[in-house]
């Protein structure tokens, strides 16, 4: 059974080629693994960093199990307030990754819905939305979410704002990365509007929203799966970088990015692992996303097929 | 051939190009496909050769093969290639020497095979200078004079411009200066003409046909057009999966093809003197049928209701014009600014009047460019016409803002589009191509009813009921025209709109199309207007025909009419220069 569907995979195109892609696989598996970890970071991590009654200060400091004075109990250390590293990387990512894809799904939905309508529709529409667009790619996403965050902290109020803070970073990354996914879905769907289909579609009388996502919509899916995977990658980067900058998630729920801002701090005192870890947990998650992404660009792009 | 073969060796004389036992094939990681199996030719010079069959049966890989331009993963897997006793197959070094020098090559499309941003001059003389050893001066001298020769005017003047600057026609005269700059030996035109309008294609031939005569070349032409093979070839190859299944002298092969593959080609061919009631078909095991879809039309009955021919006016044009401007374009950019290129503007379709009425066959026929296409478009809603009323009923189908009224005709005008492969989306199941209009028609339609339109309307188009589980790119051309017919039926149209519906098709399903779509028109009285650029197809579908030219109606006339007793000059012309394969016969 299971090999059949194996077979199955194996068959197709796509399936054939991610089986003969070594770093397709690697990745992916990598990848497949922290995931699994964040979702079930309650049961893999073996503390909880977010439960004060298991943190212990006495236990701060903590090198590595492997190097002199570590703790079999701590397999990567301990950061200053005792808090196990292994545990606050997984719960760490685990907030990366909800900020990642939830500030791509609103930036996909915004450019595409964008996107779609100024190319189908056409005329002032698309022009204003494009030029929109355009002013959009000349503000550097950094400081397009500093900005937003910005805005963010005056207006909602100090009590308000630890609760608020994941869902003002999930709009200001998905704000300025947008324009992306309105781009490519624009220019196809100008390709895919001129096909006969979409023209028999009108004839028949089906309304323009009906063809625009229930025709045009799905097949231009493609290229706007590549770009958001690599867009994910680029996400969880600006997430962390805005952590590490201290404008992102609070520190009671920290993100990889606030991980590394602590242990920064730390870096010269000789408590190297505070930052060293999440550093490189972030670095092999944003290295695996790409390097799927590459793959996935090479085998949905027909011309570059091989055979 | 035997003979042939038989008389040579006694001669002991070489021929000029001799292709024995050529395989190809194309290992792909599933199966290895064949694209020629065991091909054997022979070309003297003064010849022209025919290569037909339909797509996919191994022609254009021949050509490749001789000039050693065959696409990874393919490969030449045994057989030898050999002009004037020189063996080509795997000797890169010679072939490099030979190809443009004594092997001079012309493609389909014109439009790619010049590289636009160089002018005429450079890419001539680059190529001569590349094989001969002349100076920049002689080299350009001797390009004016190949122009020249292929009927260019003015050519001092024109070979400092750019492609783009060239129509279709002039660019593939160009092109064949340039194949026949070194002073070739052997010609390989791959669809030379079947980009090109039929009064251009006819110059290029005859063009072809001269310079064999006067530079004693040896021509291989690869086309599908039996008329292109009748008018033009002294010897013809049929081929099949990668197969020749015949070879002879043409007018023999055409008058009495022996395989059945020959017979079906042949006699598919819309003839172009008389009209006939149903295409003839040979069946796989080599016997004649006519239609085959009659029985199943009439479950479509029972569902629809019989319909009367009732022979009203069911659509009428009057003054219909369309001007494309660049103004809309260009405002986009200069934000109102006016510049000179603003006030460009092409009469797309000028001041066209026609009427069409129940059960029949209106024809539009005309070169490219003439604007058949754009009317089309026009009566449904996709291009809003500038000036002119249509008429679907008697109701004016634009209201006084010139916004498209779809209520007016709501489903009873459908279409089937040109390219079958990207008239249906891929993304679709044929079950939901097909029911998507039924549903949007019949709200509340039981999933047993909508079952049951499904079936009647598969099978109406002669299509397995298991088909409809399948995606479109499961299925061939053919089969994706036949799926497009059963989707314009859905709505049950009174009005078909036919667009080129088979002229990306080979003969032989052109011909099972074209009898699926006179069937129906029979059973259900639906009037049709039939838009091609192919004359015979036209003769043979259509009670009357609209002439067009440049957006102009040169002549409206009963069919037969027409034919016999055209008054227009610019129809007499088009009438005149066909491709005839009775020509020959």
């Amino acid at each position: 059974m299971l090999n059949k569907t194996f077979n199955k995979i194996y068959d197709t195109d796509i399936g054939y080629s991610f089986f003969n892609s070594k770093i397709a696989m690697i990745s992916s598996a990598v990848l497949f693994i922290i995931f699994l970890c964040s979702i079930f970071a309650g049961v893999v991590s073996p503390y909880n960093p977010f439960d004060p009654a298991s943190v212990s200060l006495m236990d701060a400091f903590t090198p590595p199990s492997w190097s002199e004075g570590g703790s079999p109990s701590f397999i990567l250390g301990t950061d200053q307030q005792g808090r196990d590293m292994f545990s606050t990387i997984i719960y760490g990512s685990r907030i990366s990754l909800i900020v990642g894809f939830a500030s791509i799904l609103f930036a996909m939905i915004l450019g595409v819905f964008l996107g779609v309508t100024a190319g189908y529709i056409g005329g002032r529409y698309e022009i204003i939305v494009m030029r929109v667009t355009d002013v959009q790619l000349t503000i550097p996403s950094i400081l397009m979410a500093l900005l937003v965050n910005g805005i963010a902290k005056s207006v909602i109020s100090q009590s308000m704002h630890s609760e608020m803070a994941i869902y003002v970073l999930i709009f200001a990354i998905g704000i300025s990365e947008w324009p992306q996914f309105a781009r490519v879905s624009r220019a196809s769907t100008l390709v895919e509007k001129n096909k006969e289909y979409v023209s028999a579609s009108r004839i028949i009388g089906l309304s323009n929203v009906l063809i625009m996502f229930k025709h045009i919509l799905p097949n231009i899916l493609r290229p706007l799966l590549v770009i958001a995977t690599i867009g994910l990658a680029l996400a969880i980067i600006t997430e962390s970088t805005l952590s590490f900058l201290g404008v992102g998630v609070p520190p009671t729920t920290p993100s990889l990015g606030t991980l590394i801002r602590f242990g920064n701090s730390f870096l010269f005192s000789g408590e190297w692992w505070i930052t060293f870890f999440p550093a490189i947990f972030l670095i092999v998650l944003a290295l695996s996303i790409n390097l799927l992404g590459d793959w996935m660009r090479d085998a949905l792009n027909p011309k570059l097929k091989k055979r | 051939m035997d003979e042939r073969r038989l008389k040579s060796k006694i001669k002991k004389e070489m021929s000029f190009l001799e292709v024995k036992n050529l395989n190809i094939s194309y290992p792909t990681r599933k199966e290895t496909i064949v694209a020629s199996k065991n091909v054997e030719f022979t070309l003297e010079r003064g010849e022209i050769l025919g290569i037909v069959g339909e797509s996919g049966s191994g022609k254009s890989t021949i050509a490749n093969a001789i000039i050693n331009l065959i696409d990874p993963p393919g490969e030449i897997t045994g057989g030898s290639i050999k002009i004037d006793n020189n063996e080509l197959r795997d000797n890169e070094e010679l072939i490099q020497n030979i190809r443009g020098k004594k092997i001079g090559f012309v493609f389909q499309d014109p439009q790619t095979s010049l590289n636009p941003l160089f002018k005429i001059k450079d890419q001539l003389i680059e190529t001569i200078q590349t094989h001969l050893d002349l100076d920049y001066q002689d080299a350009l001298k001797r390009s004016i004079q190949l122009l020249e020769e292929v009927g260019i005017d003015n050519a001092e003047k024109r070979i400092e411009d750019y492609p783009h600057q060239f129509s279709g026609g002039m660019r593939q005269r160009v092109v064949i200066a340039l194949a026949i700059s070194c002073e070739p030996d052997l010609i390989i035109a791959d669809e030379p003409t079947t980009a090109l309008d039929v009064s251009i294609q006819y110059q290029i031939l005859e063009l072809l046909k001269d310079l064999t005569k006067k530079r004693n070349l040896g021509v291989i032409i690869i086309t599908h057009d039996m008329g292109v093979i009748a008018e033009t070839t002294n010897k013809v190859i049929v081929m099949r999966y990668g197969v020749i299944v015949e070879q002879g002298d043409t007018k023999e092969l055409l008058t009495n093809p022996k395989s059945t593959e020959a017979r079906s080609l042949v006699i598919s061919v819309p003839p172009t003197n008389k009209k006939i009631d149903r295409f003839k078909l040979i069946s796989p095991e080599g016997k004649e049928i006519t239609s085959d879809s009659k029985s199943l039309t009439k479950n479509i009955i029972k569902t629809w209701g019989v319909r009367e021919n009732t022979n009203q006016k069911l659509l009428e044009l009057t003054g219909v014009t369309k001007i494309f401007d660049d103004k809309s374009i260009a405002s986009n950019f200069s934000f109102g600014l006016k510049n000179d290129t603003a006030d460009k503007v092409v009469k797309a379709v000028d001041n066209v009047s026609f009427e069409l009425f129940e059960g029949e066959t209106l024809g539009l026929v005309g070169e490219s460019g003439s604007g058949k296409s754009t009317i089309a478009k026009i009566i449904t809603g996709l291009v809003r016409p500038t000036n002119g009323e249509i008429f679907y009923n008697n109701l004016s189908l634009y209201n006084s803002k010139r916004k498209y009224q779809i209520d007016k005709s709501r489903g009873q005008v459908q279409m089937i589009f040109q390219d079958p492969y990207s008239s249906l989306n891929p993304r679709f199941k044929v079950r939901d191509i097909i029911s998507e209009p039924i549903r949007l028609f019949q709200k509340n339609i039981s999933s047993s009813e909508l079952t049951k339109n499904l079936y009647d309307l598969i099978d109406i188009v002669g299509m397995s009921r298991q088909s409809l589980d399948r995606y479109p790119h499961e299925f061939s051309g053919g089969q994706r025209q036949r799926i497009s017919i059963a989707r314009a039926l859905a709505t049950r149209p009174r009005l078909l709109i036919c667009d080129e519906p088979t002229s990306a098709l080979d003969v032989s399903i052109q011909a099972q199309v074209l009898n699926l779509l006179k069937d129906i028109q029979d059973e259900l009285h639906l009037a049709m207007l039939f838009i091609s650029h192919d004359l015979p197809v036209i003769r043979q579908m259509c009670n009357r025909i609209v002439v067009l030219k440049n957006g102009i109606v040169c002549e409206t006339k009963e069919s037969e009419e027409l034919f016999n007793n055209p008054e227009h000059p610019y129809t007499q012309e088009l009438i005149r220069l066909m491709p005839k394969i009775e020509s020959i016969i």
